[in-house]
């Protein structure tokens, strides 16, 4: 006992320092803690399942997930289907909407995105009222702007109807209730919501270019064209890299867009990967199927989201 | 601290541990029959259990087809958090059933006599090796016209018998600047309509042939191609807005007089009942064209769990109160099919309904009662929804001719398979 009391009393001066370092040691690791409840649901949640979904791609899963593995059988599937084009299988039909979808919907929306922002930027009267009307369609949820548009493009009911009633008659505008051109009501649909958004972010990048370097080229007798053409346009170079990566992301999970515009179109022609992929892993029970259609969406993400990170990367150490 | 927190649970457990022993009296059930129609019909359920004194714990899960009641179904099972019945359609009862989560019914089954008054063909579903597993709720049959009789009487038509005569009076209607078929452009009501196309075009045995049995020669056969060729004549007469309508608003046509017939299942009785219309002096119910003395039916069944023993009192009580003959009669009165027991007098329901009670009866003793394939009570949801696919395809011009269209079916049927 009396020996412990000693000992305790020689410490005393460096009593303080062990309840400092448990202290401070707590303070570094508190970030970690608070952390790690997330970072654990996303391991487990995010890519814990994306292991297992491709594992169920090996397998024979049907309507429950089976663990007897049958090789690359789903695949095989799907790479037969990708060359059935006449009559279209739902694959082939799914990855070339894919193709069209995400080709026009990313340039019209960066196009017409930036095209807002610079005319937004000219300083006129009122912006600070436009800029939320063209912003607002993003706050609706792509169910609402799916059957907005569904009820608007419908010959029966929309536009058609309408300039019948004003006399209009010879107008005609049926690419909804048309095989071949339903995949492109959902393009107009997905870019009148997300146009406005990717205004606000081209309009944030306008602002952040210094005035000085516009001056400098009007000064050297640049003509408007030619400012935006060679100097802002280039300065705007990392708004457009987030801004397609953005939109990439959205064109290839959209699959609420085609289930409220069109309920998948007529015979199932405005079928997206996406819609593919429900269908088949939860109602016709061919789980395995489904989740080597999830499998290769991931890839097409994959090969557009790495090399993104890969120059973001690369460029840090600089 | 501890101590009284120690405490606190284990008073807790304990409580829930007593009331655990007794048996539960409340029943969970899963279903997608929201809308007001439904809703009331299952009301009538929710009554007869209150008055044995079981409390109904509603799990619904909205959207019509029941895709996303049947997503969450899989989610809670997968979990081991099983209700104690669930809606369900055709092989999904089966395919839970080989997955060996359902419960036993037998007993109660034997009790009530379901062996003797429930059709055999709904029986292939209801019962899995031998097991009692389902209580089917009503008979849904699929090949019945619908007509609205002001125009009838307008254009001077009278019932078709035969294919040609239907051909024949759609074409009064087309003449007569009505339309003359309101059809929806969705997959499954395109080929619930062709379900009706071919079993008349081929007869009874040919459609058990091609879309029970799955025959490849049938499949193949020229009655095939003579019955797609039929269909695309159908198609001919509907208006050019029809892609994507929802089956309602195909009704509502009918109902309104814009158009003069649909072809759909007995469920679009119930919105002509909605809409305040009787049989007989609005509207007018036939078979399809060359298919009477035949039934396409599909069923809504409920799924029983296999929960543990303090909820099977429960069970047995919904399963019984599901199949008692005032039950069956009261629901199906609603929700407009017909009871999924034969021997329940017809004496509440509606022309209608009391000539489907009469055809499935005969049906059922005939052995012309067959499963649905666009419902999927003619085979599993791959090969169902494989068939949904070309048959939409064809309507919709991807498939261009009745011989590519038979050859793409049995393609995608053998895939399926």
């Amino acid at each position: 006992m009396s020996t412990v009391a000693t000992s305790q009393i020689k410490l005393t001066p460096e009593h303080a320092r062990p309840r400092a370092s448990v202290r401070s040691r707590l303070q570094d690791a508190l970030p970690k803690i608070v952390l790690a409840p997330s970072f654990a649901i996303t391991i487990v949640f995010v890519y814990g399942f994306i292991l297992w979904t491709i594992y169920l791609s090996f397998t024979n899963s049907k309507t429950f997930p089976s663990y007897v593995i049958t090789g690359w059988r789903a695949y095989q599937r799907l790479w037969g289907w990708t060359f059935d084009t006449d009559p279209p299988s739902s694959w082939y039909t799914s990855i070339t909407n894919m193709g069209i979808f995400g080709f026009l919907y990313i340039l019209i929306c960066l196009a017409l995105g930036l095209f807002l922002a610079i005319l937004l930027d000219q300083k006129i009267r009122g912006e600070g009222m436009l800029r939320p009307i063209y912003l607002y369609p993003m706050a609706l949820s792509f169910i609402v702007t799916g059957v907005a548009w569904k009820w608007f493009l419908d010959p029966g009911l929309g536009l058609e109807q309408t300039l019948h009633q004003w006399g209009w008659t010879s107008f005609h505008f049926d690419w909804i209730k048309n095989k071949d051109f339903v995949i492109y009501t959902v393009v107009i649909a997905g870019v009148w919501q997300a146009s406005g958004f990717i205004m606000a972010m081209f309009l944030a990048g306008l602002r952040g270019i210094d005035g000085e370097i516009m001056k400098a080229a009007q000064i050297d007798g640049a003509t408007t064209f030619q400012l935006y053409r060679r100097i802002v346009i280039p300065l705007l170079r990392p708004i457009f890299l987030s801004a397609f990566i953005v939109l990439a992301h959205l064109a290839i999970k959209s699959y609420d867009l085609v289930v409220a515009l069109t309920s998948g179109g007529p015979g199932g022609s405005a079928w997206l990967p996406s819609n593919f992929m429900y269908e088949y892993t939860f109602k016709r029970n061919e789980m395995a199927v489904g989740s080597a259609s999830a499998v290769i969406m991931l890839m097409t993400i994959v090969a557009i989201i790495v090399p993104y990170l890969y120059s973001e990367l690369r460029e840090k150490p600089r | 601290m501890l101590r009284k927190l120690l405490i606190g649970t284990a008073l807790a457990s304990g409580l829930a541990f007593a009331a655990h022993a007794e048996d539960v009296k409340e029943v969970q059930m899963l279903h997608w029959w929201t809308s007001g129609g439904e809703a009331a019909a299952l009301n009538v359920l929710k009554g007869d259990l209150a008055k044995e004194g079981f409390a109904w714990k509603d799990v619904p899960v909205a959207g019509g087809g029941g895709d996303a009641a049947m997503t969450a179904l899989k989610a809670m099972v997968a979990a081991g958090n099983y209700p104690t019945a669930s809606q369900m359609l055709g092989y999904t009862v089966l395919d839970y059933a080989a997955a060996g989560v359902m419960g036993d019914l037998t007993e109660t089954a034997k009790k009530e006599g379901w062996d003797k008054s429930v059709p055999a063909a709904l029986q292939k579903f209801s019962v899995y090796e031998g097991k009692w597993v389902a209580a089917p709720v009503n008979v849904h049959s699929v090949n019945w016209l619908w007509i609205n009789k002001a125009v009838m009487d307008k254009i001077g038509g009278t019932e078709p018998k035969t294919f040609d005569d239907f051909v024949a009076l759609l074409d009064k209607a087309k003449a007569a600047g009505v339309i003359p078929l309101a059809l929806g452009g969705q997959n499954w009501q395109e080929a619930t309509m062709f379900d009706s196309v071919v079993l008349s075009t081929g007869g009874p045995e040919f459609y058990k042939k091609a879309f029970n049995d799955l025959d490849d020669a049938s499949l193949k056969s020229d009655t095939m191609k003579k019955s797609f060729d039929n269909l695309a004549k159908l198609v001919s007469y509907v208006d050019p807005n029809f892609s994507g309508r929802d089956w309602n608003l195909a009704t509502a046509m009918v109902i309104k007089g814009d158009a003069l017939v649909q072809v759909m299942g007995d469920w679009a009785k119930g919105e002509f009942h909605a809409a305040k219309k009787t049989p007989g002096t609005d509207f007018l119910c036939y078979r399809f064209p060359g298919t009477d003395g035949s039934v396409i039916y599909n069923s809504d069944m409920f799924g029983m769990f296999n929960v543990p023993d303090d909820r099977k009192a429960a069970q047995v009580a919904l399963a019984t109160a599901t199949l008692s003959k005032s039950f069956q009669s009261a629901f199906n009165v609603v929700k407009g099919s017909v009871p999924a027991r034969t021997d329940v007098p017809d004496t509440d329901f509606d022309a209608c309904g009391k000539k489907g009670i009469a055809d499935l009866k005969a049906a059922n003793d005939g052995g012309t009662l067959f499963g649905s394939l666009a419902q999927g009570y003619g085979a599993p949801p791959a090969v169902a929804n494989a068939y949904k696919d070309v048959v939409s395809k064809f309507v919709h011009g991807q498939i261009k001719t009745s011989d590519e269209a038979v050859t793409e079916l049995v393609k995608a049927i053998d895939d399926a398979k």
